[in-house]
């Protein structure tokens, strides 16, 4: 806890921290987003959504590795990640969406180890990432340091939701995914081909986690095991912000994001991904707490 | 089945088990057929959870970690100080009287089963509390957490691990003694596991697995069973790792202790191919895991891993039943079974029409 003195006569590192965790924290909303539309959607919680993460930083990093920019990885890691999320709808999670969590949680969860150890055998198990080769941005008085690229990545993150919040607004496609969500049963009879809808909020889904894993490898850096932690963030925004609340997910990725700054930088670095682990299980526990009271068994 | 062609093939199984270590082919392979019990324990404490109650857990393998360390420290602090240990175990390892060794043993088991029991009563009495998916995921990262924490405390090791004592000269080689605990720890959960899913806390964490809602509203105390099923689950397991790390005798944090990746996933894998919610579904599942991976899985040069979890998607998608839940949809009367024709005829068209 040393550096909690630093943290105390040197407030401008908490600036730091706040601006590289809230910066972080917009792309773990963009994972968050897309397991509350699949959960919303499909009744199905995700365990490979980390995956799709990892494995569109992947897609970015061969398309840098062959000499192009990475910034140009972001739409085609998303349309790459979106044939792939079909793919994936179309052989195992059709057969699993009308049946139990169980079933469902189990299937992701193989897929999930499928998808690491297939990342491992074809791009080594070292932690890389893409260099953007944008410069650094110095604020006050050269104390704080922010990489352009961070900046570029929010901005992408804000594109890409405003775009997909008029995508389920405005489009058919959209309007009929909310009404399945709504009441699969009642979108049938009315038409809907509610087999395409899911199999279409699958790959949505997919690709968003791509663009996120894209900005990933740019910011930050990946490596194939660590697609689990991307799956643990997303569920905890989600079961903090709840179903269907959008700003409650932007809301609460941001405050992740800063508090695993401040905790990496308290606690040392060592300890993040261990810090994203037990805030999970503080957070299960108080929600239990709290839904405790409503609940009454017979004594 | 009858009741005294049921009690010969359990005579028989275990007449044979007993005998395995004697027949001289086999006595290289030793340390294997330990493997394979170890494989049955993980697969049958597994189930208790992800079967009989219908719980995912994909966190199980704290509570092996949690036994194995502190058998192993229970063991080193006994007769060492820290200092002499670290001293010894560069360069030879330390030698212990058969009296010293069995004591360590035991009592380092008992630490670990005490400990793991309490932290599944901690945690599970919190978590359990919600229902099925949270507690999944909650258990996901439990391992990882736990592995993450071992390679970074000093006092167990951190990331270079842990050195087990060596087995004394007196109680023979590895292979025969260790395969003989492990089988004892087998047959000693198998039967406490039928006894258990025979009588009422059988029926309520079925009951729960059917639906909690309604076993709830039956005023059955959910959460209270469900952590004592967590509970049984970790008290094995701990038993297990405390043998296990005496077994392999070095203990690696992340690639022995907390081994998420192999073992975690493998105890689920095997009790699902058995047939998850069966008695012998998980003994079956492990020893066709065990036995196929010993024979093919080597060849396949890395891409093992990757086959693994092709395999549980597989088997959870196509294949839900596992082995004996398949071969008792075929067969049910074999199973005690009365089957009311009139009644599954009318199930059968039912689930056509759907």
């Amino acid at each position: 806890m040393g550096n909690l003195e630093i943290l105390l006569q040197a407030p401008i590192f908490s600036v730091q921290l706040l601006i590289d965790g809230l910066l972080v924290g917009s792309i773990f909303a963009l994972a968050a987003y897309g397991m509350a539309l699949l959960w919303g959607v499909m009744n199905i919680i995700n365990i490979s959504q980390g995956d799709y993460v990892i494995l569109g930083g992947y897609v970015t990093l061969t398309l840098y590795n062959a000499g192009i920019h990475p910034l140009f990885g972001v739409p085609v890691a998303a349309v790459v990640l979106f044939f792939v999320g079909w793919a994936i709808y179309r052989m195992v999670i059709f057969r699993v969406v009308d049946r139990d969590l169980f079933i469902s949680i189990l299937a992701t969860f193989g897929i999930s180890i499928l998808l690491q150890q297939l990342m491992d055998q074809i791009f080594g198990a070292d932690i890389q990432s893409a260099e953007s080769g944008l410069g650094t941005l110095f604020l006050f008085d050269n104390q704080v340091t922010v990489g352009q690229i961070k900046l570029v990545a929010f901005a992408v993150v804000v594109v890409v939701g405003v775009a997909l919040v008029l995508f389920f607004k405005k489009s058919r496609m959209g309007q009929a995914i909310r009404a399945t969500a709504q009441n699969a049963r009642a979108a049938r009879l009315m038409g809907i081909n509610t087999d395409r809808v899911y199999a279409m909020t699958f790959a949505m889904n997919a690709a968003i986690c791509g663009a996120a894993g894209a900005l990933v490898v740019m910011t930050w850096v990946i490596q194939p095991f660590i697609g689990l932690a991307y799956t643990i963030r997303s569920f905890m925004i989600v079961v903090v912000a709840g179903l269907g609340n959008i700003a409650g997910v932007v809301a609460a990725a941001l405050g992740l994001g800063a508090a695993e700054q401040f905790a990496a930088f308290l606690l040392g670095a060592e300890f993040q991904i261990g810090f994203v682990f037990g805030l999970l299980v503080v957070i299960l526990l108080l929600r239990n707490m709290v839904l405790k009271r409503q609940r009454q068994v017979l004594k | 089945m009858n009741g005294p062609g049921k009690m010969g093939l359990y005579l028989g199984l275990l007449v044979a088990a007993l005998v395995i270590p004697q027949i001289p082919v086999l006595q290289p392979y030793l340390i294997q057929f330990a493997f394979l019990w170890v494989m049955i324990l993980f697969a049958m404490t597994w189930d208790i959870m992800g079967g009989q109650m219908g719980y995912n857990s994909f966190g199980n393998i704290v509570f092996f970690g949690v036994g194995m360390y502190a058998t192993a420290v229970v063991q080193r602090d006994l007769y060492f100080t820290v200092e002499e240990y670290a001293e010894v175990a560069g360069g030879e390892q330390a030698a212990l009287t058969v009296a010293e060794y069995l004591t360590g043993l035991g009592l380092g088991m008992a630490t670990g089963a005490v400990l793991a029991v309490l932290i599944a009563a901690v945690l599970g009495s919190g978590i359990l509390g919600l229902r099925g998916h949270y507690f999944a995921i909650c258990t996901l990262g439990l391992g990882i957490a736990a592995g993450e924490l071992a390679s970074g405390w000093d006092y167990i090791g951190a990331g270079s691990g842990l050195v087990t004592p060596l087995l004394p000269d007196e109680l023979g080689e590895r292979g025969p003694f260790f395969y003989y605990v492990f089988l004892v720890l087998a047959v000693i959960t198998f039967t406490v596991l039928k006894r258990l899913y025979a009588g009422q806390f059988g029926l309520a964490i079925n009951a729960i697995r059917d639906d909690e809602d309604k076993a709830e509203a039956l005023g059955l105390h959910a959460t209270r069973y469900k952590t004592v099923a967590w509970c049984v689950s970790g008290f094995f397991l701990a038993l297990t790792g405390g043998v296990f790390g005496n077994l392999v005798i070095f203990i690696d944090p992340t690639d022995v202790a907390f081994a998420g990746p192999t073992f975690g996933v493998w105890m689920v894998l095997m009790a699902i191919l058995g047939g998850k919610g069966t008695l012998w579904g998980p003994v079956i599942g492990a020893t066709v895991f065990h036995v196929t991976q010993e024979f093919f899985w080597t060849y396949l040069f890395g891409w093992q891993r990757v086959a693994l979890g092709l395999l549980i998607v597989v088997v959870v998608v196509f294949f839900p039943l596992g082995i004996v839940g398949w071969l008792r949809e075929r067969w049910p009367q074999r199973f005690g079974e009365v089957v009311d024709e009139e009644a599954r005829r009318v199930q059968v068209s039912l689930e056509g029409e759907r």
